[in-house]
């Protein structure tokens, strides 16, 4: 009799073993549509006149690792955005000058987002840039600032691309002048002239452009996953076993199915780059809007697509034009981030309230209210054992990324004089 | 044995009429859905009779399949009961996830009267898989109507 029940086991065990690899077309489809290989290039920028030009992305990569950028000298974009680090931060809280109140994003695949920061508050990679550089918690300084640094190291390269920079004679142009800056720098930003005024912010938004263009080479490589996903569609069902474990199969059929993640995480990047509160809270009770804050600030944002900075035509500008924003699911809603690399970006969430996935899928599960706002989430019925496949699956979203190695370190000094 | 094929035909048709309503139009679409373990179908035609029946309208969201998280701009063609093009509509647009209980994630518009009956409906885009409806809130000439298109991306 046990012989028989043990027999039985083994048997069922064996169905379920092939069965793991058995999609059905639905599922066939659902898998190819997080495949990386219909990612493509990154949209075109039409806003951004370098975002392809390899001279544009060099400067902004000398820029993105320089810490002459900031108030102290000590706080460059990589600072946050750490290269060994998947260009985010072990840290729950990013920290600049000071401490800030929000987990630092990834860089990798956001030159595919409409929208960046978690509340999109700016609308472009170039003008997203910009605005660390003027938050006094981040690098601090002011864009006059920018702009004579841009003089005193970078002159050749910047107006090889752009053309002159403004004449920084020190008295039309102060050094410290911003209108975000402290009362000093704000007083004597309101006593430049228009005109002047309008020269720094033209300069100070081509510095954003370099950095945007060397942005837009971080860009995911294919995984674990991308390679069996690439099987699945070719019809190569004996190798699936060998790409993905029983338990990492069981894991993506419940991401794309009962645990129902590809709702929001979807397409090659495995995000719809769109705003949702899932309820996770603040410490100590404090309230964010998210979405809710940061559509005000990207619409009324001087550097937005359709300012007068962004060069471009309002029919260039569709996200902009027709974003949302009204209606009760913008607050405490934060945008969703690629699963790309997940298990390597640890901690998670916009807080950084998460250490590990096992706290994130848990969070899933249980679908807590929302402290601010309501929560789109409702409870999954998961077994511990359904939460450990999901992790495993995700775990084979990792892969190098698809950037030359020059580009992920800091870039040796220039050659010749450096005034 | 007569009797037991005409029995069997007035049910087939029976059910036929509870999945579809009428004989649907030629070129009309549908499929089946699933809602919390129930099936339903969706009427996926993208020519629909207004409510009311006052307007024919058509949706034209260029290429098939619709695109995933990809902003779009649409034609909507509005003709009257009899056929003749529509001018000088206005046309409010809503449209959400009947099963997820939200809204669009933009704010589409109708931004231009193209002429004959059609109309330019900009910034449209869906970021999620699934079933989708979009309602058109159309007046014209003092009539005013709703049509409600069901989309499965």
């Amino acid at each position: 009799m046990k012989a028989l029940i043990l027999a039985s086991a083994v048997l069922l065990l064996a169905a379920c073993g092939s069965d793991l690899h058995d999609w059905d077309a639905a599922q066939q489809a659902a898998i190819a549509s997080l495949w990386i290989g219909n990612l493509g290039d990154p949209p075109p920028d039409p806003t951004n006149p370098v975002a392809d030009d390899p001279r544009a992305a060099a400067l902004g990569q000398r820029l993105f690792f320089d810490t002459r950028f900031s108030a102290n000298g000590r706080v460059a974009c990589a600072t946050c955005h750490r290269p060994d680090r998947l260009f985010s931060d072990a840290a729950a809280l990013g920290a600049g000058i000071g401490p800030t109140r929000r987990h630092t994003l990834s860089l990798v695949g956001a030159a595919w987002s409409p929208w960046l920061f978690w509340d999109g508050r700016a609308d472009r990679l170039w003008n997203q840039a910009l605005v660390p550089l003027e938050d006094p918690l981040e690098h601090g300084a002011t864009r006059s600032q920018y702009v004579h640094l841009l003089a005193r190291h970078y002159r050749q390269d910047y107006e090889a691309l752009f053309g002159p920079l403004p004449p920084l004679d020190g008295i039309r142009f102060p050094e410290r002048a911003g209108p975000l800056g402290d009362a000093q720098a704000a007083a004597a930003w309101r006593a430049m002239s228009e005109a002047d005024r309008q020269a720094v912010n033209r300069a100070f938004a081509n510095l954003g452009r370099s950095l945007a263009a060397y942005q837009r080479l971080l860009r995911p490589g294919p995984s674990r996953f991308d390679a069996y996903a690439a099987a699945l569609a070719e019809g190569r069902t004996a190798d699936l076993k060998t790409l993905l474990t029983p338990e990492e199969a069981a894991g993506l059929r419940l991401f794309i199915g009962r645990a129902d993640c590809i709702h929001c995480h979807n397409g090659p990047l495995l995000t719809n780059n769109e705003f949702h509160n899932i309820g996770v809270a603040e410490a100590g009770g404090m309230a964010d809007a998210g979405r809710g804050a940061g559509v005000r600030a990207v619409l009324d944002y001087e550097f937005n697509c359709l300012g007068e900075y962004s060069g471009a035509a309002a029919a260039d500008c569709q996200e902009l034009a027709f974003v949302k924003a009204e209606g009760g699911e913008l607050q405490g809603a934060f945008r969703t981030p690629t699963l790309r690399n997940v298990a390597d970006t640890a901690p998670y969430m916009h807080n950084g309230r998460f250490k590990t996935l096992g706290e994130v899928l848990a969070h899933y599960r249980d679908a807590p209210a929302a402290a601010a706002g309501k929560s789109e989430l409702t409870p999954l019925d998961l077994s511990d054992a359904d939460l450990a496949h999901l992790e495993a699956f995700l775990k084979t979203l990792s892969g190098p990324l698809a950037v030359e190695g020059r580009w992920l370190e800091a870039p040796p000094a220039a050659p010749g004089p450096d005034p | 044995m007569v009797t037991w094929q005409r029995a069997m035909g007035v049910m087939l048709a029976g059910i036929l009429a509870g999945c579809g309503g009428e004989a649907p139009p030629a070129g009309s679409a549908s499929v089946v859905h699933e809602v919390g373990g129930r099936k339903i179908v969706l009427d996926t035609s993208r020519t629909r009779a207004s409510k009311n029946r006052l307007f024919t309208v058509t949706l034209d969201s260029g290429a098939e399949p619709i695109a995933l998280n990809r902003i779009a701009t649409w034609t909507v063609h509005v003709q009257d009961a009899q056929g003749r093009p529509v001018e000088n509509a206005q046309i409010g647009v809503e449209g959400g996830m009947p099963e997820h209980d939200h809204g669009l994630p933009t704010a589409p518009r109708v931004t231009a009267e193209l002429g004959g009956g059609d109309y330019r409906l900009e910034g449209i885009r869906f970021q999620m898989p699934g079933w989708w409806v979009v309602t058109l809130h159309i007046t014209a000439s003092d009539a005013s109507d709703t049509v409600t298109f069901n989309l499965m991306l």
